[in-house]
């Protein structure tokens, strides 16, 4: 399998801020990689090099074997961006804009034109086709953003934060059009901020972090570092707590967790969690340990993110509502 | 510059530069705000400051000064240029520009061929303003016609400087300010609204090289605006009015042409 992305040693400053320092990576023909980091980990940096947007100040990187530094437009030939900013005109309609990008792409009018149609179609435009884009929602701006990406059949895509700031339906949808995408054998990289994002549409995941890549993986392989599945329990009496730290402690492969309110344990349990999680249901009816909830959760990407990164875990949000916000630091550093 | 890429940023110019116009169709507003400047222009300076000021011969003011509002016109005009492009920059659209395989140098062939059609427009309605205030053409068909041909010339050429301001400017609001400096001069010390000679010593002499001063003198010329038996003032690029106003059309564009495209690049890539 041909690596269709690659960049090595890629390294980017601005003024005393190292965006990137030192980023390597690979996509393999007809995969996904996922780029997750935090806000100013240096992603849309990343994608702005690979993308000929801007100049790294080291290493390389090529698209479809096509060096990006030496030949900037024959690599912008072979790849389809579409930003975490929508990049369409507002003044004209969805139509307009992606004949414009057709035409600018060498197609031919007929061809931009008939491609417009075909993308406006896929797309779900069609009846939005003839109003200035200024009038669409976010999520048909991004779609239509997307189609723009898509209008040469471009071999390679690259989508910076394609559903940052979108509403759960318009989300679903982008996510839709991606898979379909990959399905139809697209190279795809994509930045998110979206833990459950990267779990669902990419068959690998780079983490990054202050410019470098932090932890590679499978979703599962990253599920794998932060340990296996673990049993959580919430007390309905935190003056059970001691009991049920007992019970919990015969079966855990580690020291059993305890929440700031004293109410809530964790604990990660080895080879057979749902054997564990029978004794520990059993334990608890002889200790007479009282509980609102027990279960057995398998780790979250957002638990390795939270490792890998070392923010403390009471930090974090509940899985896919991190990152509403925009990558504003980042966005502020390579502008 | 090679023949291929010549090709393709004016093949990816006209494809920038019918958006350029789709958009002043669909925001007419902008037009509209940019061409009254020019119309108080002849009524302030017909009907208020045109009775004090003296123009040798017997020709009437509102002539004298019709041919002088065209070139002042069109240098005010190249500031939409300026805007157009500054505002671009801070658009969405120009990321997609620039992760397109399309010539570099396309959004500014695009954005100065699009205001041409902005310069006719302008052109057609200071025309019929003059004509409102007894302006006349009084030579032939011919000469009137290259007359506004060596306007829109000369237009096109400022476009560029207002191009490489609109690109150096850090917002589309300071882009007033800067072009302001380079216009006001060579408006207002010129020949536009008063005679050469009603200036004096070294002044006069700007004058009577400023190109805005031979591009007036030509249009009044071809237009038949001046009154017989009145002395041209006597330097060369009076004498030749329209030879020197292109050359310093082809100047410019060479100048700032290149300028522009490096800034261009500059400010996309950093």
């Amino acid at each position: 399998m041909t690596d269709m992305i690659r960049a090595s040693g890629l390294v980017k400053r601005y003024k005393d801020v190292e965006a990137l320092a030192g980023l390597d990576l690979t996509v393999p023909e007809g995969t996904v990689l996922a780029l997750l980091g935090p806000n100013g980990a240096g992603k849309t940096t990343a994608v702005k090099c690979l993308t000929t947007l801007i100049k790294p100040d080291a290493g390389s990187a090529e698209i479809a074997g096509v060096d990006v530094l030496t030949n900037p437009a024959g690599a912008r030939a072979r790849m389809g961006l579409s930003g975490q900013y929508a990049a369409v005109d507002e003044h004209l309609t969805g139509y307009e804009n992606l004949v414009m990008v057709g035409r600018l792409y060498h197609l031919g009018k007929a061809q931009a034109q008939a491609r417009a149609r075909e993308l406006l179609e896929r797309f779900d435009l069609t009846e939005a086709a003839d109003r200035p884009s200024k009038t669409y929602s976010g999520g048909m701006r991004r779609r239509l953003d997307l189609a723009g990406a898509l209008v040469a059949e471009p071999p390679v895509l690259i989508l910076d934060e394609p559903t940052t700031g979108l509403d759960v339906r318009s989300r679903q949808q982008m996510w839709d059009v991606i898979r379909e995408l990959v399905a139809s054998g697209s190279t795809l990289l994509l930045t998110t901020q979206y833990l459950e994002e990267a779990d669902r549409l990419a068959d690998d995941i780079l983490v990054i972090d202050h410019g470098r890549a932090i932890a590679q993986g499978t979703a599962d392989e990253l599920k794998a570092r932060t340990g296996g599945e673990r049993i959580e329990v919430v007390l309905a009496d935190a003056e059970d707590r001691e009991a049920a730290v007992r019970v919990l402690t015969e079966v855990a492969v580690d020291s059993v967790r305890v929440g700031d309110n004293g109410r809530e344990l964790t604990a990660a349990v080895g080879g057979s969690p749902t054997g564990d999680l029978l004794r520990v249901l059993q334990g608890f009816e002889r200790e007479t340990v009282t509980v609102l909830d027990v279960g057995l959760r398998r780790p979250t990407l957002d638990d390795v993110f939270l490792a890998l990164t070392g923010h403390a875990a009471e930090d974090r949000e509940v899985n896919g509502s991190k990152g509403a916000t925009t990558d504003e630091t980042e966005k502020e550093l390579s502008r | 510059m090679s023949t291929q890429s010549l090709a393709s940023a004016l093949s990816d110019g006209w494809v920038v530069a019918q958006r350029n116009v789709i958009k002043i169709k669909r925001v007419p507003d902008i037009l509209v705000f940019v061409l009254i400047s020019p119309i108080m222009f002849v009524l302030l300076f017909a009907y208020v400051f045109g009775g004090a000021i003296d123009v040798p011969g017997n020709v009437d003011y509102k002539e004298f000064l019709v041919p002088g509002i065209f070139a002042q016109t069109v240098v005010f005009g190249a500031t939409f240029t300026g805007y157009g492009l500054a505002d671009d920059m801070q658009k969405g659209i120009i990321d997609r520009f620039r992760s397109l395989p399309m010539s570099r140098s396309a959004v500014l062939v695009g954005r100065t061929t699009s205001d041409v059609v902005y310069n006719v427009i302008s052109l057609v309605i200071m025309a019929l303003t003059g004509l409102l205030v007894g302006w006349r053409i009084r030579e032939g068909i011919a000469d009137a016609l290259l007359g506004f041909v060596l306007l829109l010339v000369f237009a096109y050429a400022i476009s560029w400087i207002m191009a490489y301001v609109g690109l150096i400017v850090p917002s589309v609001e300071v882009v007033n300010n800067a072009s302001f400096v380079v216009i006001m001069p060579l408006t207002f010390v010129s020949n536009a609204f008063v005679p050469t000679e009603s200036f004096s010593g070294p002044l006069q002499t700007f004058v009577e090289w400023n190109p805005v001063s031979t591009v007036t003198q030509a249009c009044r010329e071809l237009f038949g605006n001046t009154a017989a038996g009145v002395p041209v003032p006597d330097s060369w690029a009076m004498q030749n009015p329209v030879v020197y106003s292109l050359l310093w059309a082809a100047a410019i564009v060479a100048v700032f042409a290149p300028l522009s495209v490096r800034q261009y690049r500059l400010s996309t890539s950093k």
